[in-house]
């Protein structure tokens, strides 16, 4: 299991050097104390964070009371996740999700891939990184102040956004974006655009680089032109790049991003704009309803390690490289 | 390409490259733009700003948003617990991950697949938002300032381009050491962390930046102890204050007991805690460029 997904790096080797030996033995373990010393206290460390909570999904299967011990907490089966199913809000909730989901999938792709090609069409180095490092910026910055930039940008009175259509005649009077469910999908795609364009370009300009250029050169010489060369080398080229992606990412298909929904949503729009995770959070730490809450994140995990599974199997029957 | 004499074969690249450099420059303004407004509005006067038109530069120049800021206490405070948390959570955080991250690059080490595995799986699942608040509370994490600090301390992630890059050593290096009579650990600390300095400032950035922007954490854990608040947990007030524009935060009542009362607006202020949160992550990510591009993509590799 050790390929990278940039194409051009060898694969590791990992002989074992025969005079050492690894066989579980008092021995091997005596030499390793050191390893082992270093490494376990963080192993416990992890279990403790995040495999000990797992034991909380029981509470799904209840209706728990914090006050009550573990023996006397009262056992309802699958009730909480019967409740979710027909409950109006979480379908509704389920929906916002998947569909800001699919939006982000589709334009975060697209637009990383497209910036890649045409940052990689730049020849004046110093041009180039400098687009580069602008573009890197809004992605350390934290979701509040790329919400409140998003919010100041769509404001009614004096918003950027509504003053350049005003100008160029697209629109008589402003609009009040952040007021009307429907646009809210799309002011989050782009919002993550926005944020995140230049730093998902960063993989995929290290894929174009690994193309072996005798590739462009072999395909200048057959008559190709800059967009042939685009289609048939360097596309090509960052496929199995974007196959990981997407499987890694399909995988967090439940993971609409909740800061940006949280931040800009408000009572006018919560039908477009909350998601599992503030409906978690809601019903979970506002309201005290673990059990339900607990119930919504189970679903969640459950879904997106089947999707990853299934992603990862098309992949592999398909011959692609996959995850795992 | 564009050698032959044919003239049409000449004038494409151009039109191309200028194509490609106007999409470039538009680019840049959309990304940039956000920012000059912001840093604008902060140096102006918060209820001239109110009146709208001010694009780049300030119509009525002002230093009173820095200053309702800076003299109120509750940014002080907060400013000081973010960048108590952001060091603290950095230090830790990438010493213990290089450490782990160097046992699982011995490939003798007999644990080496089973601790792999287990990190590997906390990438695709989580017990989910409940069950690690029970979690957090049973460990007293709850206002407490650790609770900044331990939970997301090592990740997979970062492990994964640790390793990856202490791979990329000559592994006699080590083997060397330990005829030399060195342990596991004086290597680590003597041998591999200096030469891992690259990836190490890669990661550094990666825990400090995620550190120093994180609200969530407050927002659970902590937003019934004021005196762990953090800035960015301030902005996340001020933000919903602006929003719904009812509710006075901690800020603006501090603000507002002072002279400054007339000129501050919360979205002035907003605007200059914005850039004060904001400056020290533009100061630093240019010169880290090299190495998270490079961090980046030894993240990607698998395992």
């Amino acid at each position: 299991m050790a390929e990278t997904i940039l194409s051009k790096r060898p694969k590791k080797e990992q002989k074992i050097d025969p005079e050492i030996g690894v066989g579980l033995s008092w021995k091997t373990i005596k030499n390793q104390k050191q390893l082992i010393l270093m490494s376990f206290p963080i192993v416990i460390y992890i279990l403790i964070f995040n495999y000990v909570p797992i034991w909380g999904w029981l509470m799904a299967f209840q209706n728990y009371r914090p006050a009550l011990k573990f023996s006397k907490q009262q056992w309802v089966g699958l009730k909480h996740f019967k409740f979710l199913f027909q409950d109006d809000t979480f379908l509704t909730v389920l929906r916002n999700t998947l569909a800001m989901s699919m939006i982000n999938l589709v334009l975060s792709f697209a637009t990383a891939i497209i910036l890649a090609l045409l940052l990689n069409e730049i020849k004046v180095r110093f041009w180039k990184r400098s687009i580069q490092t602008i573009s890197y910026l809004p992605h350390f910055l934290s979701w509040i102040i790329a919400a409140g930039i998003v919010a100041t940008s769509l404001s009614v009175d004096d918003g950027i956004v509504n003053q350049l259509l005003m100008k160029m005649h697209i629109i008589t009077e402003p609009i009040m974006w952040l007021s009307e469910g429907k646009y809210f999908w799309g002011i989050v795609g782009l919002s993550n655009v926005w944020k995140e364009v230049g730093w998902n370009t960063i993989i995929y300009l290290a894929a174009i680089t690994s193309i072996d250029p005798s590739l462009y050169e072999s395909a200048g010489i057959d008559g190709a032109n800059r967009y042939q060369k685009i289609l048939y080398v360097t596309l090509p080229g960052i496929k199995s790049t974007f196959i990981i992606l997407l499987i890694m990412n399909i995988g967090h298909i439940l993971d609409a991003g909740f800061e940006i929904q949280y931040l800009l949503g408000n009572g006018l729009i919560v039908d477009w704009s909350q998601t599992i995770d503030i409906f978690v959070l809601k019903y979970g730490i506002a309201q005290g309803n673990y059990s339900l809450a607990t119930a919504a994140g189970i679903f969640k995990t459950v879904v997106s390690i089947i999707l990853i599974l299934i992603a990862n199997s098309t992949a592999k029957r398909l011959g692609e490289e996959r995850l795992i | 390409m564009g050698t032959t004499t044919a003239r049409r074969i000449r004038i494409e690249p151009i039109l191309f490259h200028t194509i490609n450099g106007i999409f470039m420059l538009v680019l840049a303004i959309v990304t940039l733009y956000p920012f000059l407004h912001t840093l604008t509005i902060s140096f102006n006067e918060g209820n001239d700003a109110l009146r709208g038109g001010i694009y780049i530069w300030p119509r009525s120049w002002s230093l009173q948003n820095y200053k309702a800021i800076f003299l109120s206490g509750t940014i002080y405070h907060a400013a000081w617990i973010s960048v108590a948390r952001t060091i603290t959570s950095t230090v830790i955080g990438v010493f213990l991950t290089a450490m782990l991250a160097y046992t699982l690059a011995q490939p003798h080490y007999l644990f080496r697949k089973i601790i792999g595995l287990i990190f590997v799986l906390t990438m695709y699942f989580n017990a989910g938002l409940i069950p690690n608040y029970f979690l957090i509370k049973s460990l007293g994490l709850l206002n407490n300032f650790w609770v900044y600090v331990l939970p997301g301390m090592v990740n997979a992630f970062n492990l994964i381009v640790i390793r990856t890059y202490i791979r990329t050593l000559p592994s006699g290096l080590v083997e060397s050491a330990k005829m030399d009579g060195a342990g596991d650990f004086t290597i680590f600390l003597r041998i591999i962390l200096p030469l891992c300095t690259p990836v190490l400032a890669t990661i550094s950035l990666f825990i400090a930046v995620g550190s120093w922007n994180t609200w969530f954490d407050t927002f659970l854990y902590a937003s019934s102890d004021l005196k762990l608040s953090t800035l960015q947990y301030e902005m996340m007030k001020l933000l919903g204050s602006t929003m719904s524009s009812n509710n006075d935060p901690g800020l603006m009542a501090g603000a507002n007991t002072n002279q400054t009362k007339a000129m501050v607006t919360p979205s002035s202020i907003r605007a200059a805690i914005t850039i004060v949160a904001a400056v020290p992550i533009l100061f630093v990510y240019p010169f880290l460029q090299r190495y998270f591009i490079v961090g980046m993509n030894l993240g990607s590799v698998k395992e």
